[in-house]
């Protein structure tokens, strides 16, 4: 039953909640339009050089960095397929993307955790290798 | 002196105070970049005010409605299929990016989540399927459904291995 105690109850949770958490993501909103604004997208293609792993590696590592809408990951991953870039780097680009936030780093810390953050994040970037290679390879496209 | 400041003002000020001196920075060397930047995040702002009225609205309602103890039983210690069913799916289902989920984990966090179905959400928050469409467009549905089945299998790898590897830090010390 909702009696007035737990009203308040949950509304002080709310307001608790809110006090933590606001600050962070208005930061987190204002990095990622700062990154999105001053990298162009061009950039990108020009740092994958031609080695099937060393781009893997490059392609997860830039798309941890990079932050925005996942639709933007897939707009540039079909450019840099366009461009001859290995469907493998750009898998790990687009799993770096959407898996892993450099950017929310310190807002994921802050709210759940640093060790929690650093642990998640990280091991998402190696599945992202290993998860690319794995698609292609069950493809048979690599 | 500067940990009795963050303490006073709090860890998530300190991280906005940052920013905006970020900010300010940028503005003085780019200042065209950085108008551009804030008209940016006024937009991206705009547009998430929604997600963010109802991320709180479930915090509001799991508190109001939800008992600690029913989240520890279906969510917590003792994990299930249907806790990793719960967190798979509503890590696909959720809308928004993906920080404006993590008030609502860190309420079911101290309400007794398991710290895999929390990994486990915050993966599956790559999966979007409004987006699935757009993937087949670029990539083909071969590619995306190969793709999507790995993301959903890794999530499961991710939060064991999170959970583990927490675990062990924390017997560590």
């Amino acid at each position: 039953m909702i009696t007035k105690q737990r009203l308040e109850s949950a509304g002080v949770s709310v307001l608790k909640s809110m006090k933590m958490s606001v600050p962070v993501l208005i930061g987190v909103i204002l990095l990622i339009s700062l990154v999105t604004n001053l990298v162009p997208k061009k950039t990108f293609s020009y740092l994958f050089r031609g080695n099937l792993i060393t781009d893997v590696l490059t392609g997860g590592v830039i798309g941890s960095v990079a932050a925005g809408n996942p639709l933007t990951s897939y707009v540039i991953g079909g450019e840099l397929l366009k461009q001859g870039i290995s469907f493998a780097a750009v898998t790990a680009f687009i799993l770096g993307w959407v898996t892993v936030g450099m950017v929310q780093l310190p807002a994921e810390s802050l709210m759940l955790g640093k060790k929690f953050a650093l642990v998640r994040n990280g091991l998402s970037f190696l599945m992202a290798l290993v998860i690319a290679v794995l698609t292609v390879l069950t493809l048979g496209v690599l | 002196m500067i940990r009795k400041f963050f303490d006073k003002i709090g860890a998530s000020n300190v991280f906005l105070i940052v920013v905006v001196v970020i900010f300010a920075v940028v503005l003085v060397i780019n200042p065209a970049a950085c108008v551009q930047a804030f008209s940016g995040f006024l937009r991206l702002l705009i547009r998430m005010l929604p997600i963010l009225a109802l991320v709180f609205g479930i915090i509001f309602l799991t508190n109001l409605l939800i008992n600690p103890k029913s989240i520890s039983r279906h969510l917590g210690e003792r994990s299930s299929i249907r806790g990793w069913l719960i967190a798979i799916a509503g890590g696909i289902i959720s809308t928004g990016p993906i920080y404006m989920w993590y008030p609502l984990l860190s309420d079911l966090q101290e309400k007794g989540m398991k710290t895999a179905y929390i990994a486990a959400f915050l993966y599956n928050r790559a999966i979007k399927i409004p987006l699935l469409p757009m993937m087949v467009f670029y990539f083909g549905v071969r590619y995306t459904v190969v793709l999507t089945i790995y993301m959903v299998l890794f999530s499961i790898l991710n939060g064991l291995a999170v959970e583990r590897l927490i675990t062990q830090k924390k017997g560590d010390r």
